[in-house]
């Protein structure tokens, strides 16, 4: 029972309503008392008012008519039902009209004040019971005394109903709590339940899994939209991780397996010198091949995680670098018959990292240089520096067969090679590299038809410093 | 050449020891960057090849005290960072010359000859002769037995580079960083091709060639 209480106490449905009705009753006391204050005061200053015109008109009574004309008056007054009181006594105290038979509050008759005073008194009939009043004392000529004043049992009732009303208020204040736990458990919290639900569905293996989502567009859709969108995401990474895994056991074993192939295969034959330098000579070569590989592949990762910051970072001219590294490529264009056009005016200046664009650059103009050749007829390779608003645009174009539209994806992915290239010499690692450096830069990579063959554009911000700032 | 090899990696240091001294140098070996501080403050060395990660002291802050001290011996910084940034750091350091590992050898020996000549004054030279081959840095002619060689500027550069480590092996990442300043890796050999064109120019047509292929090295002027 404890147990099962503990758990209701600590469910946030439970909470939420225990602040509701602290919050609300500490509320309403307040302003119940607030009132209750105000209209006490409000009602006293009424009695007191009412006792004081009276006192005044029979002050005029007796001012006209003399004592016994007043005493007619008070006598009169005095028994009409209601919740005046008078009291008129001679010197000596004796009574001669009123509807008091009794006043207790001290020294009332002798020190006659100008306010009101509270007291208690007996009504002169039957009726024995103690009641409290409020009453005025005057001293009329001769030493007579004149009492005027109400009762205020009305007051007495007020409260007493103010404090019920308290009760009650509390009392609804609780059922009003328990009907918002139970709504607040059953409509709300059943929705947080359903999500921690299917969030545990998707943990135990379910990565296809996604959370419902109602349809009334609310904060828990939202909620449930953003995780599984986040849930794509990972996905997809995870997805992305098992291709590469893949593409590393192949990529990087199959060198390997060759690598250690090639010296067990010497070692195994004849101790001849000139055998085992040509072998090792070829192991050393592979060996490079590999550290290029895995070296591309950390570059990657270590853009794609945001370094390198501004330590590389400088104001450069885009041009200047395409120019750089294609002066660097054009001879080899020339030798395997390309033609090569370089388009790149002065003057294109953005903020980036000068070593990781002319890498990017060389990647993108090895591909086009490997993969882009036509099948009959000379390669032509177009390289294009231009402003296109705000941004740059660096395009390398080829005329070979370029790559259909539905592997275009898929041939940013690291590792990729498309079947076409596998036999070629390449890590399959420069075009995700282009990527991941047009991503450090803000920017975009596009793959796109030449017409024919294939054209890679990279979209860089120029203001993509700044824009680094304010993500 | 005397050289101190600041490197914590035992097989690493006894390897490089044993080939730098086949080579011809004199290494001492400092195990880590307290040790290495001592000796490079003694001074005496020609060239200064220091791991950037030392138990003890880490490599960029020996050299850069011993830059505020006005030790200028030149450093060759060896690192298992290879990225752009870490090279600018290692630069800023105070360093002279930064290779990434895994390096091949014949790499960071060409790379420490090549330090150590830059302290030598006829660096400064404003004509580099090999043999019939003449380039003039200010003119920037080049002739070959007193035959003029028209270059293309980059071409120039190149020899440029290559005959101010005359005799000495020069490998491709070398000049590629030197002659087109780009630390990156080209995939292509691209370089090789430059090369056999400038070969074309100057040795083609001439009996005794003075660019040679060191293989699995690099390339010389002799």
């Amino acid at each position: 029972m404890t147990t099962a209480l503990g758990k209701v106490v600590r469910t946030t449905a439970f909470k939420l309503s225990a602040i509701y009705i602290a919050v609300f009753s500490v509320f309403s006391v307040f302003f119940i008392i607030y009132i209750a204050y105000s209209t006490n005061v409000l009602l006293n200053q009424q009695v007191r008012e009412t006792i004081g015109t009276e006192l005044l008109g029979l002050s005029d009574q007796y001012r006209v008519g003399g004592m016994s004309e007043l005493i007619d008056v008070i006598d009169q007054r005095a028994h009409q039902p209601g919740a005046s009181l008078y009291l008129m006594t001679d010197a000596d105290g004796h009574i001669l009209a009123g509807n008091v038979s009794h006043v207790t509050g001290g020294d009332l008759f002798t020190s006659t004040e100008l306010d009101p005073v509270t007291v208690t008194y007996r009504r002169s009939d039957a009726d024995t019971t103690e009641r409290t009043a409020l009453v005025q004392v005057v001293r009329l000529p001769g030493d007579f005394l004149l009492l005027v004043g109400r009762d205020v049992g009305e007051r007495e009732q007020f409260r007493h109903i103010i404090t019920s009303a308290l009760a009650w208020a509390l009392v609804l204040m609780i059922a009003l709590a328990a009907i918002s736990y139970v709504f607040v458990s059953r409509n709300v919290l059943k929705r947080i339940d359903s999500i921690a639900a299917g969030a545990r569905r998707i943990m135990l293996g379910d990565l296809a899994g996604r959370l419902d989502v109602q349809g009334s567009g609310d904060e828990f859709d939202r909620l449930a939209e953003s995780l599984n969108a986040m849930l794509d995401r990972i996905e997809h990474l995870i997805y992305g991780i098992k291709d590469v895994s893949d593409n590393i056991a192949h990529d990087l074993k199959t060198p390997l397996t060759r690598l250690r192939n090639r010296v067990e295969a010497a070692l195994a034959g004849p101790a001849d010198a000139a055998r085992y330098r040509t072998a090792l000579e070829a192991t050393i070569e592979e060996s490079d091949q590999l550290i290029k590989t895995f070296n591309a592949l950390l570059m990657i990762a270590r853009i794609e995680a945001g370094s390198p910051t501004d330590g590389g970072m400088s104001d450069v001219d885009l041009g200047a670098i395409v120019r750089d590294v294609a002066d660097l490529y054009e001879p080899v264009a020339d030798e395997t018959g390309a033609e090569f056009t370089v388009e790149a005016p002065e003057g294109l200046t953005l903020r980036a990292s000068r070593e990781l664009l002319g890498q990017a650059v060389a990647n993108l103009i090895d591909n086009a240089l490997k993969h882009g050749r036509p099948d009959s007829g000379p390669a032509k390779i177009a390289v294009s520096v231009a402003r296109a608003g705000e941004e740059l645009q660096l395009r390398v174009a080829d005329n070979g067969h370029g790559i259909p539209e539905a592997d275009r994806e898929r041939a940013l992915q690291r590792f990729v090679r498309l079947e076409k290239s596998r036999s070629q010499p390449g890590s399959g690692l420069g075009l995700s590299l282009a990527a991941a450096v047009a991503r450090l830069h803000h920017g975009t990579i596009e793959l796109s038809d030449a017409n024919p063959g294939l054209a890679v554009t990279l979209h860089l911000p120029i203001q993509s410093a700044d824009a680094g700032k304010t993500p | 050449m005397r050289i101190l090899l600041i490197e914590d990696d035992k097989e690493t240091a006894a390897y490089l020891s044993k080939a730098l001294r086949e080579a011809g140098h004199v290494p001492d070996h400092a195990g880590d960057g307290e040790e290495g501080a001592v000796m490079a403050a003694d001074g005496g060395y020609d060239v200064l090849v220091v791991d950037r990660m030392l138990p003890k002291r880490d490599g960029l802050s020996l050299i850069e005290d011993l830059r505020k001290r006005g030790d200028h011996t030149p450093a060759l910084i060896l690192s298992a960072l290879g990225q752009v940034d870490d090279r600018v750091a290692g630069l800023h350091a105070g360093g002279d010359d930064y290779l990434a590992k895994p390096y091949a050898f014949s790499e960071l020996l060409a790379r420490v000859e090549a330090l150590a000549r830059r302290r030598r004054p006829d660096a400064a030279e404003t004509v580099f002769r090999v043999g019939d081959l003449e380039l003039d840095r200010l003119r920037h002619t080049v002739s070959r037995g007193g035959q003029n060689i028209p270059l293309q500027p980059r071409e120039f550069r190149l020899l440029e580079y290559l005959m101010k480590n005359a005799g000495q092996v020069v490998t491709r990442t070398m000049l590629l960083e030197n002659v087109w300043d780009y630390h990156f890796d080209p995939q292509t050999n691209v370089i090789d091709v430059h090369i056999s064109r400038l070969r074309a120019k100057i040795d083609k047509g001439f009996r005794e060639p003075r660019l040679h292929t060191v293989r699995g090295a690099g390339y010389m002027i002799r």
